[in-house]
């Protein structure tokens, strides 16, 4: 039987949370063009994690925010260098990037494989089933619940104080970013901000989703959602049911076949999205009040 | 140094086989790779390379075991459906190219994780083998494997090769290829087969992760040597290879290493090093031939206020005066009259600058190429008098002794500029 327990509460909560606060920070970057970017720092924190993981000793260290931060922005430094200064085009710097800064993750998490309790799968898929007995407990024994759903409350917490404080600054600048320099808005470092952002939501997710994943949960539901409209307050709207919608069906799915609730959470999405794309696209009989070019031209 | 030495002398007729793999898998990503980078799809490359997972495991389960060709259908199968997604997207829907690969690449790795926990769960034993296509391991293939991959590749290079030329249109003319009569949408077909058809096989070395850097970065770091196609194809390729044996040799002396991280750290190595030190594109060679035409032109600046000093009867400038005339260039400056007094352009003399017969020659030639110019742009561009003398201060360090015979030719040897003052010439009095 599938009821409710406090399990499921649990799981599909902190799911929502983080497929929120993803998506959140995922319609800024893909109103930016920069979804790929988005993709090549969730990579390339990697070697953050695993070094910070290395020197704390634990995954609750504040180390392992601080490194996957710094790669973050180390990531996209690098894809700036490589554009603007070696003359490289963009998507061939964001492929270059992110896989080198992957691999030597990689490489480190096989070479300290014995000194740090992380694998290579628990980078891919994450371990949400098990968020329910990874508690968070005080000095005096006391329980305050699972761990991880209060770094996805504080990561949400953080992430709307973020676009709240800065909402007229990343609109503009997402929009159009020469009127928001004349404006006197320092683009580059909103752009930064929104980077470092990315980055600790990334490593806030990854120990839940999987760092692959996030990816998923920055692009999908925000693409989704643009699919339907333009507006930035509706696409924001869209975007928060549409994570909290694929958290509770994607958990029932994977908890029926016994899989991954990550990934039924990707592939929950991804049906949504290919739903919509049917829907909404320029030769679809479902959309109303404009005509398709065949139309127009044959009438 | 033992281990070295036992796997580069290939004792081992399977290391053999499997450096042999490898070279022919390299030169095959390499080759459809760099036409990708060319036709600036550099990413469609990672979407594809992600997309096979979900094929992968749909071959393993229809197969229940790791069958090469299972396998390999399935992975050509999801990743064609990839490729069909997205340019379906483009042409539907108003998202932008970037959204659209982002979404295809983690909807379709989401839906591979799916089928892969669901097949860890049912605790098949080869399932320790499919884990190799996330990260790769080239020690890990098979023999037999090795002979569908290796004939593959082989198609690959032979493809390519022959349809050398079409595939040249497709990247860098389309339009054109189109009007002369070549199919190129089927060419366009094929080329995504190759693609997919490379992922399938790289992946087995390198894994689907990081197969987007055996498919970018050869390209990317090949493209910094030459500007010549042949030339390019070959570089990708020899990077590829040496990548790819480095990345084996290290997973066969440490066990469980997984061989991909390691091919692209080389790789990434490598075209780093083509970055910064590749002669006329690299970081470094542009930064100092930047550096020596910024010293020429202020050079050639101070040469020019001295001569315009003689023209208002002043024999020479006092250092002070011409340091003001550059307020935020002083060292600069400084330099530049150290280096023409060592050429003996000029003689400084207790702070009084003075030209010498060859700094005179010199200097008038370029306040000749500088007038000349601007009567150009005057005379046959019909600019304004006073619009052209910023154009003219760029020409004037450029201009070749060739293409001023032409303006003066052109100009008919004229005396006068647009603001009325004397060109300079070697056989004036002065």
């Amino acid at each position: 039987m599938m009821t409710i327990d406090t399990n499921a509460f649990l799981i599909i909560f902190t799911a929502s949370l983080i497929a929120i606060s993803c998506g959140l920070l995922g319609v800024f970057m893909m109103l930016r063009k920069m979804s790929m970017t988005g993709d090549a720092i969730s990579h390339a924190v990697l070697p953050g994690i695993v070094i910070g993981f290395f020197i704390s000793g634990t995954q609750r260290g504040i180390e392992v925010i601080i490194g996957a931060g710094l790669l973050g922005i180390l990531a996209t430094l690098i894809i700036d260098w490589l554009r603007k200064k070696a003359k490289v085009q963009l998507d061939a710097s964001i492929g270059i990037t992110f896989t080198l800064l992957f691999a030597i993750g990689i490489i480190l998490i096989n070479m300290l494989a014995y000194k740090v309790d992380l694998d290579q799968e628990c980078v891919l898929y994450g371990e949400i089933a098990y968020l329910p007995i990874d508690l968070w407990i005080t000095k005096s024994g006391f329980s305050l619940g699972p761990r991880i759903t209060w770094l996805a409350v504080l990561n949400l917490l953080l992430v709307i104080t973020f676009i709240w404080l800065l909402f007229k600054e990343l609109k503009l600048t997402s929009f159009d970013e020469s009127f928001g320099i004349v404006l006197g808005i320092p683009a580059g470092a909103i752009n930064l901000a929104l980077m470092s952002m990315v980055s600790y939501t990334t490593v806030s997710s990854f120990e839940a989703v999987g760092a692959i994943l996030v990816v998923a949960l920055l692009v999908v539901p925000p693409a989704t959602a643009f699919l339907w409209t333009k507006q930035i307050k509706s696409l924001i709207k869209l975007t928060i049911g549409i994570g909290i919608g694929i958290s509770v069906i994607g958990y029932y799915l994977a908890f029926w076949l016994d899989s991954s609730i990550a990934g039924m959470m990707v592939s929950v999405a991804g049906f949504v999205f290919l739903t919509s794309a049917v829907l909404t696209s320029k030769k679809s009989k479902f959309k109303f009040g404009t005509q398709s070019k065949e139309e127009a031209f044959s009438s | 140094m033992e281990d070295f030495l036992y796997f580069f002398s290939f004792q081992d007729s399977s290391i053999l086989f499997i450096v042999m793999g490898i070279t022919l898998l390299g030169i095959g990503s390499a080759y459809v790779g760099t036409f990708s980078f060319l036709d600036n799809k550099a990413l469609l490359g990672d979407a594809i390379s992600h997309a096979v997972l979900p094929g992968i495991c749909l071959g393993f389960i229809l197969a229940g075991e790791k069958n090469p060709f299972y396998i390999v259908g399935g992975a050509i199968f999801s990743g064609a459906l990839a490729t069909f997604l997205s340019s379906w997207l483009k042409e539907n829907t108003k998202l932008s190219e970037d959204s659209i690969i982002a979404v295809i690449l983690s909807v379709f790795f989401g839906f591979g994780i799916v089928l892969l926990t669901m097949i860890q769960k049912t605790g098949n034993p080869e399932m320790a083998g499919l884990n190799q296509f996330i990260f790769g391991n080239a020690i890990g293939i098979l023999e037999e494997d090795l002979w569908v991959y290796g004939s593959l590749s082989l198609l690959i290079i032979l493809t390519l090769s022959l349809l050398l030329k079409e595939f040249s249109l497709l990247v860098f003319n389309a339009e054109y290829g189109k009007a002369i009569g070549f199919p190129m949408k089927g060419i366009r077909v094929v080329f995504n087969i190759l693609m997919i058809l490379s992922v399938v096989i790289g992946i087995q070395a390198i894994g689907v992760v990081l197969m987007a850097a055996l498919l970018i970065t050869p390209g990317a770091a090949a493209r910094f040597w030459t500007d010549r196609l042949g030339t390019l194809l070959i570089l990708a390729a020899l990077f590829a290879i040496i990548s790819g044996i480095v990345g084996t040799y290290i997973s066969f002396i440490i066990p469980q290493m997984p061989t991909g991280p390691w091919v692209v750290v080389s790789l990434s190595t490598l075209a780093l090093i083509s970055f910064l030190f590749a002669p006329k594109k690299g970081v470094l060679f542009r930064f100092i031939s930047r550096q020596s035409y910024l010293k020429k032109t202020h050079k050639e600046h101070v040469l020019k206020s001295l001569y315009k000093a003689m023209e208002k009867q002043k024999s020479g400038l006092q250092i002070q005066e011409l340091l003001s005339m550059y307020p935020v260039h002083k060292t600069e400056t400084l330099k530049s009259i150290k280096t023409l007094n060592k050429i003996n352009q000029l003689t400084v003399k207790e702070g009084f600058i003075e030209l010498n017969e060859s700094g005179k020659k010199e200097a008038k030639r370029i306040v000749r190429l500088h007038r000349l110019w601007e009567l150009y742009l005057n005379e046959y561009m019909n600019i304004a008098p006073d619009h052209v003398h910023d154009s003219a201060e760029k020409l004037e360090h450029l201009i070749t002794p060739e293409l001023e015979e032409l303006l003066d030719n052109r100009l008919n040897y004229p005396k006068l500029d647009p603001h009325q003052e004397n060109i300079p010439r070697d056989h004036d009095d002065h």
